[in-house]
């Protein structure tokens, strides 16, 4: 963004300006981020930089919170990570396999009512969670799934489809159904032509949209709150009640731990995305 | 007559327009029916549910299946004196069937919600029900408690008579059915409601507002930008946008803290004396700014989307044609990303009135949304009929302002990542 050499000086102080600008709303949105980072290791109980953290002294550093989250006997982190990994992965697999088929049918052009049915599909990501969270509650209380990992898993497909459907129907949106056509004229089935030809091209979408579908069942809290018994506590729940009680620093080592997973996921994320771009030929 | 002798066959021998049709309305099935699972899934899960909110939240049977000989014999009461022994009678019998079942509280939850005072004589009533004699009931009751001789109280019961009611979405607005009547609000001091939703439609209004106005220098230094540049700095948008939002909000809970950095940072510039570190967390500045900071990425993402595609000799166009940077960008620039800023604040704007998690954990008492209160008559009063009327409240305003977004913007002009 280097300006010309003939450029006014008041437009070159203006472009500073703007530059700064856009500096302080990067600070603003990372910075809150890495707050937590040191702190999760602090050897004291308190929740700011003690004196021997700012001289950057080693004895004030240590792994006692990160002990307490693993070891730790009065918050049950253990069993909420199990309990959220389990319905993640549930309700990303639900999701994915829901969301691919309704988006293979959807990108159709043979498809009646298309644009009513993407609203009733899409509308569990429109409608504010609270109501969603109201009406799964009355839903699961009636067929008696509340309070079970069941119930939660079905309410996180709910929740998680939508992003598999608007991704896989933007993959299949630059999708070449001639493939498809050939295949067939070279005497493949459906179902075959499906998982050798338009399955890998795919694959991208599926997987990003799983991604969301991941992300959002592993961070949700609303409908949880509403769904979960004590035997169905999830790491977001812990951190809610850990959050509303008493802010310990174990939950900033359970927080470093997220931000550590979430790294991960946008860095899957982004390749998938690039992949994807490449596979459909969209360069940029 | 031509058109018949015209008429193409297949080899079949079926005429072609025939045949292609049957081809056609097999393929349209074979589309639903790969819709189909997910489509009916959703209908039962997730449609019906929010039908059944719409049922709950009109529905009044208790009070009508609880006293349902009373309701009878208060169909001649004119509601203007005490009802006669008739009405007290058939209360009574309903009354000892509740006492029976164990029922007489769930009575005295409902009408208490309809008039204030009926708990305590309730169950007044309830003791003094099994020393009862036969006959003369209107004076047997009217002995309990003053208020049994209260014209009031009688006329409050039998509003509880019909089956379905509106009353619940009138609460959700501070206004109730007098005596007479008629709809009318609350007393000024006890309106919680209308200032919660006000509050709700302020903060999301200005945290789409602040959204906009810093998100909109980002997402034009991220398209103006090199690819190598551009994408590292993406990573300081995606990484809160795929963080937990617990997470960021704990982090906003340490920042804003009165012995936090944020006040470690005033008192260290001198901005505020040490001993008078401004609240900043628990009332609505703390919703405001973790709110403005967590749904920000959802500014940038569609704005970004639609930057990208604006060429940048359009910028060159316009000042090579005389206009000042300010001019070019105003009267070019500018009007071209208006789909991204309407998805943008679309999407913030709803995101932001139906909040919850944050402003519950940063909000404090003046920083709550209508969305608290939802979940408090959710989970708290177990008032579940009121929480199904806020919630539809809050839906078909959400519904609005898409129908109003397709309006003016046109909905198929958002544009998503």
């Amino acid at each position: 963004m280097a300006l010309p050499k003939y450029t006014e000086p008041h437009y070159r102080i203006w472009h500073y300006i703007y530059l700064t600008i856009c500096a302080a709303v990067f600070f603003f949105l990372i910075a809150p981020l890495f707050v937590i980072f040191p702190l999760s290791f602090n050897a004291e109980e308190f929740l700011s930089f003690s004196d021997g953290m700012k001289r950057l002294d080693p004895d004030a550093f240590s792994l006692r919170w990160y002990k307490d989250m693993i070891y730790g006997t009065k918050n049950p982190w253990g069993l909420a990570a199990k309990n959220s990994f389990i319905i993640a992965i549930f309700a990303t697999i639900g999701s994915v396999i829901l969301g691919t088929v309704a988006a293979l049918g959807l990108s159709s052009r043979h498809m009646p009512y298309k644009g009513l049915i993407m609203a009733v599909l899409i509308s569990p990501m429109i409608v504010p969670l609270i109501i969603s969270g109201v009406a799964i509650f009355f839903f699961m209380a009636k067929a008696g799934l509340a309070a079970t990992h069941t119930g939660i898993v079905l309410a996180h497909i709910i929740l998680g489809t939508p992003f598999v459907v608007i991704t896989v129907t933007a993959t299949l949106s630059g999708f070449d159904h001639s493939v498809t056509r050939a295949a067939a004229s070279l005497g493949s089935d459906p179902v075959n032509t499906f998982m050798k030809i338009t399955l890998p091209l795919i694959l991208p979408g599926v997987i990003s949209g799983g991604l969301f579908a991941f992300v959002t069942s592993f961070d949700e809290v609303v409908v949880v709150l509403f769904l979960a018994g004590l035997e169905n506590t999830t790491i977001p729940i812990q951190m809610w009640t850990g959050l509303r009680e008493q802010l310990s620093p174990t939950i900033l080592a359970v927080a470093t731990c997220l931000i550590i997973l979430s790294t991960l996921i946008l860095v899957t994320a982004e390749l998938l995305r690039r992949r994807s771009e490449r596979l459909r030929g969209i360069n940029r | 007559m031509s058109s018949e002798t015209k008429q193409i066959l297949t080899t079949d021998g079926i005429p072609l327009e025939v045949s292609l049709k049957k081809a056609e309305k097999k393929n349209k099935i074979k589309a639903f029916l790969l819709v189909a699972p997910l489509l009916f899934f959703l209908i039962i899960t997730y449609v019906f549910p929010i039908g059944d909110m719409l049922f709950r939240s009109v529905d009044d049977k208790m009070v009508t299946q609880m006293l349902p000989k009373t309701f009878k014999a208060m169909e001649n009461w004119d509601g203007q004196e005490l009802p006669d022994e008739e009405v007290f009678a058939a209360f009574h019998e309903d009354f000892i069937k509740l006492v029976v079942d164990k029922r007489e509280g769930k009575l005295s939850t409902q009408l208490n919600y309809t008039k204030n005072g009926f708990k305590s004589i309730i169950k007044k009533l309830r003791r003094a029900s099994k020393k009862f004699e036969e006959g003369n009931y209107k004076e047997q009751i009217m002995a309990v408690h003053k208020r049994w001789a209260d014209v009031e109280y009688w006329r409050a019961i039998q509003r509880r008579a019909p089956e379905f009611t509106g009353q619940k979405y009138l609460k959700g607005m501070d206004m109730y059915v007098n005596e007479e009547g008629k709809i009318v609000s609350v007393e000024e001091d006890r309106r919680i409601h209308r200032v919660l939703w006000l509050r709700t439609l302020e903060i999301a209004f200005f945290v789409t507002v602040f959204c906009f106005l810093m998100a909109y220098p980002i997402a034009h230094l991220l398209a103006t930008l090199p690819m190598k540049y551009s994408n590292l700095l993406m990573i300081c948008v995606l990484l809160p946008f795929w963080t937990s939002l617990l997470v960021r909000t704990a982090s906003w809970m340490i920042l804003l803290q009165q012995q936090g950095i944020v006040n470690d940072f005033f008192v260290g510039i001198g901005l505020v004396a040490d001993d008078n570190r401004p609240e900043m967390m628990y009332n609505k500045t703390g919703s405001y700014v973790a709110m403005t900071q967590i749904l920000l990425p959802f500014m940038v993402l569609p704005l970004y989307s639609v930057m990208k595609t604006i060429s940048p000799s359009l910028m060159r166009a316009g000042k090579s044609l005389g206009g000042t940077p300010f001019v070019a960008f105003w009267k070019v620039y500018f009007p071209l990303t208006i789909p991204g800023i309407g998805a943008g604040c679309l999407l913030v704007f709803i995101l932001a009135i139906g909040y919850y998690i944050t402003p519950a954990l940063v909000g404090g008492a003046s920083g709550t949304l209508i969305s608290n209160q939802i979940a408090f008559h959710m989970k708290s009063t177990l008032d579940w009929s009121f929480a199904s009327a806020m919630g539809l409240m809050l839906l078909s305003g959400v519904l609005v302002i898409y129908w109003l977004y397709n309006k003016i913007v046109g909905i198929d002009n958002i544009k998503l990542g």
